[in-house]
């Protein structure tokens, strides 16, 4: 079997369409018959991500490989960079502003829930330009 | 539990989802933070909460959960309800609050993520 490539384009100009890309993964992932625990990990994990991405960051990119053994996905965003990423992952630690936090995010839990329904999760940032997450989820 | 059976707990109203009702949930989690919701593991839960806004219905398919209340007399918007369409979530609207709707759905046996 061929690897399945998904590209999503996340712009953070509208809140409400965050989680159109995650949703589209979960799809594909049902589609194609997949165990529905790992499913719903990586529909999470994807979706606490592009939040993230449209909340803190100025939008990104999300690139899903589906191989015979794992998912493979790369969130990648256009600022501005995680300062303490140590800082970032504590639960409740979030630098949200009020406006999302009255829409019910901003508890703080996103890279820790990430880091949770994930089996690998790389974080690569840099100020000012951006932050790229690469997790991995392996079938069993 | 099947969703009518919690409809009529909470004397509910049924915005969207009338012929999904004859469905079952299995926990159930009340929360006005949709991070603490997306921790929460369980298959077929009902959540409860105040909130009314989009995020609400994506977080609920990102969890696979089949139904949706809005306490406190909140209402779901078109937006909300056209998303709940396209992912067949049922949507149901009570007059309690937070804290009476998870007592009275506690009392008739539904329990939270921990079984408890």
């Amino acid at each position: 079997m061929e690897n399945i490539k998904l590209h999503y384009d996340v712009d953070n100009s509208d809140f409400s369409c965050a989680g159109e890309a995650s949703g589209k993964i979960k799809k594909t992932l049902k589609d194609l018959g997949f165990d529905s625990a790992l499913i719903r990990n990586v529909a999470i994990a994807v979706y606490e991500g592009e939040i993230n991405m449209v909340i803190h960051a100025e939008g990104g990119t999300i690139d899903a490989e589906i191989s015979p053994e794992k998912v493979t996905v790369v969130l990648a965003d256009r600022g501005p960079g995680i300062p303490d990423i140590e800082m970032a992952m504590q639960e409740g630690f979030s630098t949200a502003p009020e406006n999302v936090r009255a829409l019910g995010f901003g508890a703080g839990m996103g890279l820790p829930n990430i880091k949770k329904y994930s089996d690998t999760m790389d974080i690569k940032t840099e100020i000012g330009v951006g932050t790229t997450i690469t997790l991995t989820f392996n079938f069993n | 539990m099947k969703i009518k059976e919690l409809v009529s707990i909470l004397e509910g109203e049924v915005v969207f989802g009338e012929e999904f009702v004859e469905n079952e949930v299995f926990a159930a989690c009340g929360s006005d933070m949709m991070s603490d919701v997306l921790a929460f593991v369980k298959e077929q839960a009902v959540m409860l909460t105040g909130l009314v806004n989009p995020q609400v219905v994506r977080t609920a398919e990102m969890m696979d959960m089949k139904c949706i209340v809005f306490v406190r007399g909140k209402r779901p918007d078109k937006s909300m309800i056209d998303l709940a369409e396209e992912r067949d979530i049922v949507l149901v609207c009570t007059k309690l609050e937070m804290f009476s709707s998870c007592g009275k759905l506690y009392e008739k046996g539904l329990r939270g993520a921990s079984g408890k």
